[in-house]
């Protein structure tokens, strides 16, 4: 029997049942796509926890000042003292110290307004550490730190927000009745899924202390460690370094935390490594009820057919035809199948599902496509098998 | 006549089914000595035209379903150009079947939704004949039982008579020696009975053995020889002169 007869015959097959034949690679369709779209999400979305890593920077640190535990008296606030210390500090992990305080307020150019997602007060080694990068302008400088100036530098966001087409670099902005000249406006980021890194008025730590926050406490101190690799090293002296500042001796009563953000990540990271094995093992699930029904039909098609198989096997058709005809026609159900469940599968992958943009797997089409088709001969296996073992005087007698 | 040895030799050859009380011996022939079944022993010339006949329930499919490969008897031995049959595997069977016998069933049994040319074309796609000279044998038997111009016509869309023919034509397209017919005509009026008849007399003078069953007197006077079934058993085995 030459091949492309029994894919003949094949197709003869399934075209004398076209909608059950659809609803079988219907099944099939939705398993593959399952497969590949829900692991893109999963992907997705540790792709987007990875990019947020990098553009936070490897090496920084945070510091911030937490409560005592079972502590009565209130955690002495960190202040610009504190910041002066760590960079004063003999500490050779500590690259560079940056204060920062975050205020929130409305930004005003001629009659646009518009509420940036943060307002920063810091100094200028905040940007290095922050991995925030100049597309646009300049940075401000220590010169405009030490001076007050009323100068501020916006992220791309917020620049298109107020100003839409023109240049904002030297454009004038009021917010909260305080004017600020834009120095430079950031590169784009991208967001990392919750809030966007790009809506962002940085200024000068003390122009934004004497209009907003009052020279108090700051939020936080960002500080650069001198590579990725001292970063443990960096926490170590940052902690001895602010021990003594408060005058703590117990080191487990200290009123600050240092966190490392790339750690925080890669715990997050891991989470969503968990929820894309999840999400392929639901798909995959899927996948296999598809494949249930292949054999379902199959059965279906071989009983129906019981009369055919006995005038095919009077007429000498030897048990391997019988056999590879329906064993392409359960495998053409599943390849047509898994061919437009990856089809549905890439397209949907094109939409943002539930805020995650998909990153498709390649290893998954592949995997997904080739599984299907495995099933489709593994499940068609059965019913084809009993079909080419009928006797034929027994089918030919089948009612 | 030929010194050919018999293309069929059957050697008390019985089919039981069922077990126990509701034995049923379709095929028994004559009884034994002690009471128990022999079975029936035939032997049928090569180039002969046979009609059984018989009464309902006597056997006569049994007969030829076995004679025809796509049943085996219980017991007894059937040797077809020689070979005993028993002896052959699946696969050797599926072979005799395409390449030495040609069926053709009351009930047409043909293909569903395939076209004539293709249906008749089948038996040749099983033997591996290519595709074109496929379509050139299988025109040219669809055009011996008169049919050329039905050729894409489906079952569905053909007249009774015409589908016999159809199956006529899928029974001898791959020139098997031998052709079983199974009351071929049993479904046809008496018009269409005869032209089906003609074919099969046709290729019973190019040299084709024939079996035939029927219950019709004016169809067995056409063949060479009558054997009468009763009971599973060979009642009369009678040759006649060709009266046409
Ligand atoms: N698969 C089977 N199982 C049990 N009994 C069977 C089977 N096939 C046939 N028989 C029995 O064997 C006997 C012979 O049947 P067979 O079909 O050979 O008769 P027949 O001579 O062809 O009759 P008809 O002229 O009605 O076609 C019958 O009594 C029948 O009931
Ligand atoms: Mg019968």
């Amino acid at each position: 029997m030459i091949a492309w007869q029994m894919i003949r015959f094949a197709f003869g097959g399934l075209a004398a049942n076209k909608v059950r034949s659809a609803l079988t690679m219907l099944g099939v369709l939705i398993g593959v796509a399952a497969v590949i779209l829900l692991l893109a999400v999963g992907n997705g979305s540790s792709v987007a926890v990875k990019n947020s890593i990098t553009a936070l920077g490897t090496n920084s640190l945070t510091v911030s000042s937490s409560n005592l535990r079972g502590s009565a008296t209130a955690a002495k606030p960190l202040t610009v003292n504190d910041a002066k210390a760590l960079a004063e500090a003999q500490a050779p992990a500590i690259k560079s110290v940056a204060p920062v305080v975050t205020t929130s307020g409305t930004a005003l150019y001629g009659d646009i307004s518009h509420a940036p997602g943060s307002i920063v007060g810091t100094y200028p080694a905040y940007f290095e550490t922050a991995n925030q990068k100049i597309a646009k302008g300049d940075y401000f400088s220590n010169d405009d730190v030490l001076n007050s100036r009323k100068v501020a530098v916006i992220g791309s966001t917020t620049a298109t927000q107020l100003f839409a087409g023109e240049d904002p670099v030297g454009k004038r902005i009021v917010i909260g009745g305080t004017p600020f000249t834009v120095t430079g406006v950031l590169q784009t980021k991208g967001s990392s899924g919750f809030n966007d890194p790009d809506d962002v008025v940085i200024a000068p730590l003390p122009t934004v202390q004497n209009a907003f926050t009052g020279f108090g406490s700051v939020n936080q101190i960002l500080v650069q460690a001198s590579s990725a690799e001292s970063t443990t090293e960096a926490q170590a002296e940052i902690s001895r370094v602010l021990l003594g500042a408060h005058a703590i001796t117990d080191p487990t009563k200290a009123d600050f935390r240092v966190s490392n953000q790339t750690s925080l990540l890669t715990a997050r990271e891991s989470t969503t490594k968990t929820f894309t094995v999840l999400l392929g093992a639901v798909a995959a699930i899927s996948l296999l009820v598809g494949g249930i029904g292949i054999t379902n039909i199959m059965l279906v098609t071989v009983t129906e057919r019981t009369r055919e198989i006995g005038i095919r096997k009077a007429l000498g058709a030897p048990r391997a035809a019988i056999l590879g005809q329906f064993l392409t026609e359960s495998t053409l159900l599943s390849v047509l199948g898994a061919g437009l469940g990856v089809a549905a599968g890439l397209f949907g992958a094109r939409f943002t599902i539930v805020g995650i943009t998909p990153v498709v797997i390649p290893e998954s089409v592949v995997g997904a496509f080739a599984i299907a088709v495995a099933i489709g001969l593994f499940f068609g296996s059965y019913p084809a098998n009993r079909a080419a073992a009928l006797r034929p005087i027994d089918a030919l007698r089948h009612e | 006549m030929t010194s050919k040895p018999p293309v069929i030799q059957l050697r008390s050859v019985a089919k039981r089914y069922g077990h126990g009380d509701a034995t049923v011996h379709a095929l028994r022939g004559p009884d034994g000595p002690d009471g128990s079944p022999l079975g029936v022993s035939l032997d049928i010339d090569e180039g002969d035209f046979v009609a059984v006949m018989g009464s309902s329930g006597s056997g006569k499919s049994t007969l030829m379903n076995i004679l025809g490969c796509l049943d085996v008897p219980t017991s007894g031995r059937y040797l077809l150009d020689g070979t005993d049959v028993g002896h052959l595997d699946e696969q050797q069977l599926s072979l005799v079947r395409n390449r030495k016998i040609g069926f053709i069933f009351q009930s047409f049994n043909l293909v569903p939704r395939t076209t004539a040319l293709a249906q008749v074309e089948l038996p040749l796609a099983y033997a591996g004949v290519r595709s074109a000279e496929r379509r050139r044998r299988a025109l040219a038997a669809l055009e011996r039982v008169g049919l050329a111009d039905r050729a894409g016509h489906k079952p569905n869309e053909l007249s009774g008579g015409q589908q016999q023919r159809v199956a006529v034509a899928r029974a001898l397209v791959t020139a098997p020696a031998m052709l079983l017919a199974d009351e071929p005509t049993g479904n046809l009026d008496s018009r269409s009975t005869d032209e089906v008849l003609t074919i099969i007399e046709g290729l019973n003078r190019t040299g084709r053995t024939i079996v035939l069953i029927t219950h019709e007197d004016e169809v067995a006077e056409r063949a060479r020889r009558v054997i009468r079934l009763v009971d599973g058993a060979v009642a009369s085995d009678v040759r006649q002169g060709v009266s046409v």
